[in-house]
């Protein structure tokens, strides 16, 4: 193998896997380590400039960083980022004083945004302090998007939805259009606007054309729509036997919702197997812990009804079989149909985007599937003015990725008012630092917890089934938190190999606690990873190589179980061995913005 | 000096032996030598030996003296029985112990000057004696702990730290070891794990004693270039005779390799040592040749190491003595005061 070239920010970003993993590229380790200090303030402000929405992020995030999160490779369960995250919201002092001044004049362009959801307010975030005049619209009456009508009070409080928000919109200059809905972007267009950025989500609920549903439908609501009535209190009860069809995140917060709104007997019943359901694993826990069941592999079939009003759904069993082609399929078992009577309907199977106020003349081009061509890097559409982001882009995703979105936008939307090339992205900025402060002393804390995961303290039912607006979940106190944290391994601290130091004695390897240290002769990868201290198999994984030593044979590591402990440094007699602080910050327009002035 | 405890979490994929263990069982506390100290990488040998000849550590009897080497105990086999014994009087300790319990496994761990210097007459006598233990000197040439002077086996003319030249000559430990009579003679370093690891596998299985001089520089004071105990000068200058490999099988074993190239020697209990030879002309069941062969490469500063000498018939102490089989502290009441009848018996044979 050639040896690894760790000048490249992408080798040592992949190795902070929950930073790799998340798709705005938060500094995970740093802000834990930060928690773990009582710095909750310092810890709040890098989610912020990263995130945007620590506090509602931390209650409600798809959190992909935690599936890739080290400590999951070597324990069932992985550190609890999402939760660590709100542990920094809940603590922090008032930060106001810390975010971006406003700007003190107007930078001359404007930029409209439609949908006012975390895509739209990322963009705002990063451009209003540059003197931009944004205007945003929604159709909704509330800031915050689908964040604010779709995700439950239960989960998610009002006051942190209207202060994230907030700091937002305090920022600069700022327009805000509630209750507007645009119907021509032609129309748009023509108000000179410079950059136009679509960030209206993924508004349809999908619908389930079978027998009974014109009968019934008074009993029957899209599942997003009526979370969205009871979010903005036009919907306050529901009869007590509901069912609620469909396995996504969607339809855990229908049932969740339906069982406090006079739900007694609330079911979910699913197409799929229980473990292909899209709800996030932790969502549908909490939903059976509330006392809803889960039912799987049942297809609806038709609606009952008596004179008008729904009696019951009748569904079909299927198993999961494959194809020919190996592809999964569900095929009827021959058992007898069942029915489930109930009261009401909720359909949660799934969303569309749909822009039916998009003319299709005007230089925005749609694909196959009636979705704007967007450019993953940039979010430009063919229109030179025109952004996407978030569900807008490409589909239904998550706020984590409505934020990425935003700032990739906003970098484009920044570099196109100024006549710049969109397509040159600024690099981000990458620190790589010692963190050796004495003999055997780290600037981390190197002894990591045995500890298994924390659980999240949770209110009593008794209370939380009878009101929809008290949180379920108290979140993580400071002394939990604390505990939580040091189950991080500071991944970010990484194990730098200095070959002209080494002296080949072998003390990193029989230090290493978890066998990932071999000298040996160089070969190919597949070839290495079987000649190993211990198994590589985890290919996603990368192997540190290191050039020819003096005995001929090379030093390799193998990242995927590494602790980051130090003890490899610490019984180096040469410092071969550092461990260094890799801290990588994304770009932001602000940043591009400051390069051109300066 | 590392302060934290190692991290329990291991490689999810680790090896399990035949009793369940992985080598993370046969560690003991994190050391407290210097970092990259050579002694360490003997412990992480010694773990790997009992690891995979299944051995429990229970079984385990660590003895040792005084200074660097003398130490290490504290790093391996946790679980073991230890004695850390007055300066050179580590053999000694294991010549009691052997006799009053046959059952335990005895491993001394010494170094340069406490064998070569202090008890050098203690050496002697444990190997003349043959006690059945794996003996195993961790030699670095200086007395570490005091900060670097020259322990007796280091080399005439090679320097210290300071550039100091050794005027006396070395106490070449494999070669008295071999005259004093030990049955299992080897040479090894602490930088190759590979031929280490297999030698004190060996040495473990061998009945009788079993000597290994185990060069492990000292980073701190020994490892310069004037040094003829340095990572550099013994990589340069190793000359090793064999690679071995023990096998437990006790049937007959099929040779299927050139002839000339590997000899197999079939030792007391059955077992046999393969020994690929690296040298074709060393025969290490010859204690003469092997005696002249040393001298000779010695002169020309090689280090020689490897399986030195093997005597296939050995006996041990206990075997020779005939003491009893069960551990002392087992016999009950009856086998202790076998009776008045029995003493008139002995008694009448000693008139």
């Amino acid at each position: 193998m050639v040896p690894t070239d760790v000048r490249d920010p992408n080798y040592f970003h992949k190795v902070v896997d929950c930073q790799w993993a998340c798709p705005a590229h938060t500094p995970v380790p740093e802000y834990i380590r930060l928690i773990a200090a009582g710095r909750y303030t310092d810890a709040y402000m890098i989610n912020w400039y990263s995130n945007v929405f620590p506090g509602i992020l931390g209650r409600t995030c798809d959190r992909p960083c935690e599936p890739a999160c080290r400590r999951g490779r070597l324990e069932p369960e992985p550190v609890a980022i999402c939760r660590l995250k709100r542990v920094a919201a809940d603590n922090k002092d008032d930060v106001r004083s810390l975010l971006p001044a406003r700007p003190a004049k107007k930078n001359g362009k404007r930029v409209a945004l439609i949908g006012c959801g975390p895509a739209s307010l990322t963009v705002v975030r990063d451009l209003a302090p540059l003197g931009y005049e944004l205007v945003i619209f929604d159709q909704d009456k509330g800031t915050g998007g689908m964040i604010r009508s779709q995700i439950p009070r239960f989960r998610l409080p009002e006051e942190v939805i209207d202060e994230e928000c907030g700091y937002i919109l305090e920022r600069g200059f700022v327009e805000l259009k509630l209750g507007w809905r645009i119907d021509s972007m032609k129309q748009l267009l023509a108000e000179n606007f410079d950059a136009i950025f679509v960030g209206s989500g993924a508004p349809r609920g999908r619908d389930l054309d079978i027998p009974g549903r014109k009968e019934a439908a008074n009993n029957i609501h899209i599942g997003i729509d009526w979370l969205s009535n009871v979010s903005f209190e036009h919907i306050d009860k529901i009869g007590k036997r509901v069912v609620v069809l469909g396995g996504g995140n969607t339809a855990m917060d229908c049932c969740r919702t339906a069982r406090r709104l006079g739900g007694e007997e609330v079911k979910v019943v699913v197409r799929s197997g229980f473990g292909e359901m899209k709800a996030s694993p932790w969502e549908k826990e909490d939903a059976m812990h509330e006392g809803i069941p889960i039912f799987n592999f049942l297809v609806p079939k038709s609606f009952t009804h008596e004179n008008g009003k729904l009696t019951g759904i009748v569904f079909e069993k299927v198993k999961a079989e494959k194809d020919a082609k190996g592809r999964r399929q569900l095929v009827p078992t021959g058992e007898p149909d069942e029915h489930f009577p109930c009261d009401d309907v909720l359909v949660a199977v799934g969303q569309e985007n749909a822009f039916p106020w998009i003319e299709r003349d005007i230089g925005i081009e749609f694909d196959q599937r009636n979705m704007p061509k967007v450019d993953e890097k940039t979010m430009c559409s063919s229109h030179p003015k025109v952004f996407f982001g978030g569900d807008a882009a490409f589909g239904p995703k998550n706020i984590i990725w409505a934020v990425a979105h935003g700032h990739d936008a906003a970098i484009s939307i920044d570099k196109s008012c100024h006549g710049e090339d969109v397509n040159d992205r600024p690099p981000p900025l990458v620190n790589l630092s010692s963190q050796k402060m004495g003999i055997h002393e780290w600037s981390y804390d190197n002894d990591i917890s045995n500890d298994t995961r924390f659980k999240v303290p949770l209110r009593d039912q008794a209370i939380t089934l009878k009101n929809l607006k008290v949180e379920v979940e108290l979140g993580f106190d400071r002394a939990l938190g604390y505990k939580e944290t040091r189950r991080c391994l500071n991944c970010d601290v990484q194990t730098v190999f200095t070959r002209d130091l080494c002296i080949e004695c072998d003390a990193c390897v029989d230090i290493c606690p978890v066998d990932c240290i071999t000298f040996t002769f160089n070969g190919l990868e597949a070839d290495l990873r079987t000649r190993l201290t211990a198994p590589a198999e985890n290919l996603t994984q990368d192997l540190y190589v290191s050039d020819r030593l003096k005995t001929g044979r090379v030093m390799i590591k193998d990242e995927d179980v590494c602790l980051h402990c130090g003890l490899c440094a610490e019984r180096c007699p040469t410092g071969a061995w550092d461990m260094q602080k890799f801290l990588l910050d994304m770009a932001h327009a602000t940043e591009v913005s400051a390069c051109r002035r300066g | 000096m590392t302060y934290i405890v190692k991290p329990k979490l291991h490689h999810p994929k680790l090896k399990q032996n035949a009793l369940g263990f992985t080598h993370r069982d046969y560690e003991g506390k994190v050391s407290t030598l210097c970092a990259g100290c050579g002694h360490d990488s003997i412990s992480a040998a010694l773990i790997q030996a009992f690891f995979e000849l299944d051995l429990e550590p229970h079984r385990v009897a660590k003895l040792s003296g005084i200074g660097c080497s003398s130490k290490t105990p504290d790093y391996f086999l946790g679980q073991s029985h230890g004695f850390n014994s007055v300066h050179g009087r580590m053999p000694s300790v294991a010549t009691g112990a052997s006799l009053a319990n046959r059952d335990l496994i005895y491993l001394g761990v010494s170094g340069d000057g406490d064998s070569a210097s202090i008890g050098l007459g203690q050496l002697a006598h444990c190997l003349r004696r043959g006690v059945n233990m794996v003996y195993i000197v961790e030699n670095n040439g200086v007395y570490g702990l005091t900060k670097g002077q020259f322990s007796a086996t280091a080399d005439k003319g090679s320097k210290s730290k300071k550039g100091a030249g050794n005027q006396d000559a070395p106490i070449d430990l494999v070669s008295l070891a071999i005259i004093m009579g030990a049955t299992f003679v080897a040479r090894s370093f602490s930088g190759d794990k590979q031929q280490l690891v297999h030698l004190i596998k060996a040495a473990i299985e061998h009945k009788g004693a079993a000597f290994i001089d185990c060069i492990s520089p000292c980073v701190a004071f020994n490892n310069h270039p004037g040094s003829t105990k340095s990572f550099d000068y013994v990589r340069e200058h190793n000359e090793a005779v064999n690679a071995i490999e023990f096998i437990e099988s006790k049937a007959p074993i099929k040779a299927d390799y050139e002839p000339g190239t590997v000899a197999l020697v079939r030792q007391h209990d059955g077992t046999y040592l393969k020994l690929k030879k690296l040298h074709t002309d060393y025969d290490p069941t010859d204690k003469t040749a092997a005696l002249a062969y040393l001298m000779a490469h010695q002169a020309k500063g090689e280090v020689v190491t490897g399986l030195l000498h093997v005597e296939p018939e050995a006996e041990d102490l206990c075997g020779r003595m005939n003491v009893a089989k069960a551990p002392l502290n087992s016999l009950n009441e009856a086998e202790l005061c076998p009776g008045s009848s029995a003493l008139a018996k002995i008694n009448a044979e000693l008139r």
